[in-house]
């Protein structure tokens, strides 16, 4: 369980965040949502200790965030990275899996067979077991974020922060990888531009913007054309399709 | 084998079964002393030998340290003297042989200059890389870059202030590094230092696999990037302070032995970091037979050996890199 409160925080002379607050949900996908440039990426860094605000409260299960060390952060939370795996060393899928183990052990110690038995679970969870020995440089951006995700399962963390994982995605993708989110009911905070998707995969939504979270709530209370039109500056349509909405969007017409 | 062998190597010749005979008869007073010439133990024993151990540990120290800096800044180029510790020790030496500084220490004023001189450069350069308390990858980069140039131009000032050309060719001992200073005197603190720095970064191996992969990553996994990278060039600075203070700046050796060893062994630190210590120290061992063997009876300086090895392994990985991209 996380939950940050009031977080300021100061990028060279930018005020990114402004009294932003966030919780993970039990068992639920909450969805960070909001314009280019409104902070979302930045909170959530501020989420695993990549970032320190300037002002507030990050608390992981009650413990300030401050006080912890790294390592114990890592195991309450693992992050879907940006940076991962697209540059970097080329090392194998399974390697690269078996690192998120990393958590569990100290600096001497070697990985067991209970650290292998973890990587084999999380790629199997993902149906990525038979890419084991492929290099992470030679996978296809679904498959990239698939084996991400495996990473964050083996690490197994209560928590899972992923950062924009449907970027560089093909549709197809971009749904398979947040259904296989959706399905794995850990609680999870994931930062997303497209909100088809956030209306049809998240069980809440947090709508940021310039640096303040000005909408949070049901994914149906949340994605209004009044709450929406003032932060995106277009206008916003809801089109019923059986048990999911559609949006469509324009150029305000002022 | 390898050091047997090249022990023997050199204007003198000496059969390995007899370099094996005069090692066992002074280390557990086997064979008799009198099957051999006394030349020939001298020169084994009090010369060939610990110049042998001394390039088999500061080739290892200089492939480890080369594997550690290429994790901690994300950049295959980086090698041992990129934080300015190689032109920091050189103009330490350079101030102790022409103006006597630091002649209070003693007899090792020479060495224990250039490894304060070392050390210097690395504090120079960690100051200018922290930013609110991080050191990046990129900051420690052009912050070695920028203490190198500053520290060579001071070393070429004292050369000119100096005028002596003998002290000039002493300092230049300092710049292309040799073996050739190596006894049994300083061997084992050689030996300790090296030896715990290298034991240290194989025991964070796995926070170099992951600062390698990038900060969010590691971060992810529980790893403090900043810190680590702080902890990590301390080790690194100790190590290369202690190899050039006894043999100079020997270059090349921490840039090519890594990525040999990556090619053979791949990326992953658990095995790299042993192999490029292998083969730093193999490659170092015979740039120094061939230093000997080359103009015998005069000798190269070992800088140049591995400067000229060096260079084409440097060439084919660029247009390897080249070609990937």
């Amino acid at each position: 369980m996380i939950t940050a409160t009031g977080i300021d925080l100061r990028l060279g002379a930018v005020d990114v965040l402004s009294g932003a607050q966030l919780s993970t949900r039990p068992g639920q996908v909450v969805g960070l949502i909001g314009p280019n440039g409104s902070g979302k990426s930045s909170l959530l860094r501020c989420l695993y200790g990549m970032l320190r605000p300037n002002r507030g409260a990050v608390l992981i299960d009650d413990a300030a965030i401050g006080s912890m060390s790294q390592r114990s952060i890592a195991r309450a939370v693992a992050v879907v990275t940006q940076d991962a795996s697209a540059e970097g060393i080329d090392i194998s899928v399974g390697e690269f899996v078996l690192l998120g183990r990393h958590v569990h052990r100290s600096d001497y110690q070697g990985f067991t067979d209970d650290d292998r038995k973890a990587v084999l679970d999380g790629l199997d969870m993902v149906d990525m077991s038979s890419f084991a020995d492929r290099s992470i440089h030679n996978l296809s951006g679904g498959e990239r974020q698939r084996v991400l995700i495996a990473r964050c399962i083996a690490q197994q963390s209560p928590v899972i922060l992923l950062d924009e994982p449907t970027n560089h995605l093909d549709v197809r993708y971009q749904h398979e990888v947040l259904a296989l989110v959706r399905r794995l009911k850990i609680d999870s905070i994931v930062v997303l531009h497209d909100l088809n998707l956030a209306s049809r995969y998240c069980d809440h939504l947090a709508l940021l913007d310039h640096g303040r979270v000005v909408a949070q709530g049901r994914p149906d209370d949340v994605l209004q054309s009044e709450v929406l039109e003032p932060v995106y500056g277009i206008e916003v349509r809801r089109l019923a399709d059986g048990p999911h909405s559609h949006f469509a969007f324009g150029p305000l017409s002022t | 084998m390898s050091v047997v062998v090249a022990i023997g190597l050199g204007p003198v010749g000496v059969a390995p079964p007899t370099v094996l005979k005069i090692i066992g008869h002074h280390m557990m007073g086997l064979f008799d002393a009198e099957s051999w010439a006394r030349t020939d133990d001298a020169i084994i024993w009090e010369v060939r030998l610990p110049r042998v151990l001394l390039g088999a540990i500061v080739g290892a120290a200089l492939g480890v340290v080369g594997v550690t800096l290429q994790a901690l800044v994300r950049n295959p180029l980086a090698e041992p003297y990129i934080l300015g510790v190689s032109s920091g020790a050189s103009a330490g030496a350079a101030a102790a042989i022409l103006f006597g500084v630091g002649s209070w220490l003693g007899r090792e004023s020479v060495s224990l200059m250039a490894f304060f001189g070392a050390l210097g450069a690395l504090a120079l350069v960690l100051a200018l890389a922290r930013s609110s308390g991080r050191i990046t990858p990129s900051r420690m980069l052009v912050a070695g870059v920028a203490v190198s140039y500053l520290l060579s131009a001071v070393t070429s000032l004292l050369i000119l202030f100096a005028e002596s050309a003998e002290g000039a060719r002493a300092v230049m001992f300092w710049l292309l590094g040799s073996l050739a200073n190596a006894d049994w005197s300083t061997l084992p603190i050689g030996y300790l230092g090296m030896g715990a720095g290298m034991i240290l970064v194989f025991w964070w191996r796995r926070r170099l696999d992951l600062l390698a992969l990038g900060d969010e990553t590691a971060m992810a996994s529980g790893v403090d990037p900043g810190r680590t990278r702080l902890q990590l060039v301390v080790v690194v600075a100790m190590c290369v302070g202690f190899a050039v203070s006894l043999s100079g700046g020997i270059g090349f050796v921490g840039l090519a032995a890594p990525h040999i060893a990556r090619r053979i062994i791949g990326p992953i630190h658990r095995h790299l970091i042993p192999a490029s210590a292998a083969l730093g120290a193999l490659m170092l061992v015979w740039a120094d037979v061939a230093a000997r063997m080359v103009l015998q009876p005069r000798e190269l300086p070992i800088g140049v050996v591995t400067g000229v090895l060096g260079a084409p392994v440097l060439v084919a990985l660029v247009r390897k890199l080249s070609h990937n991209s």
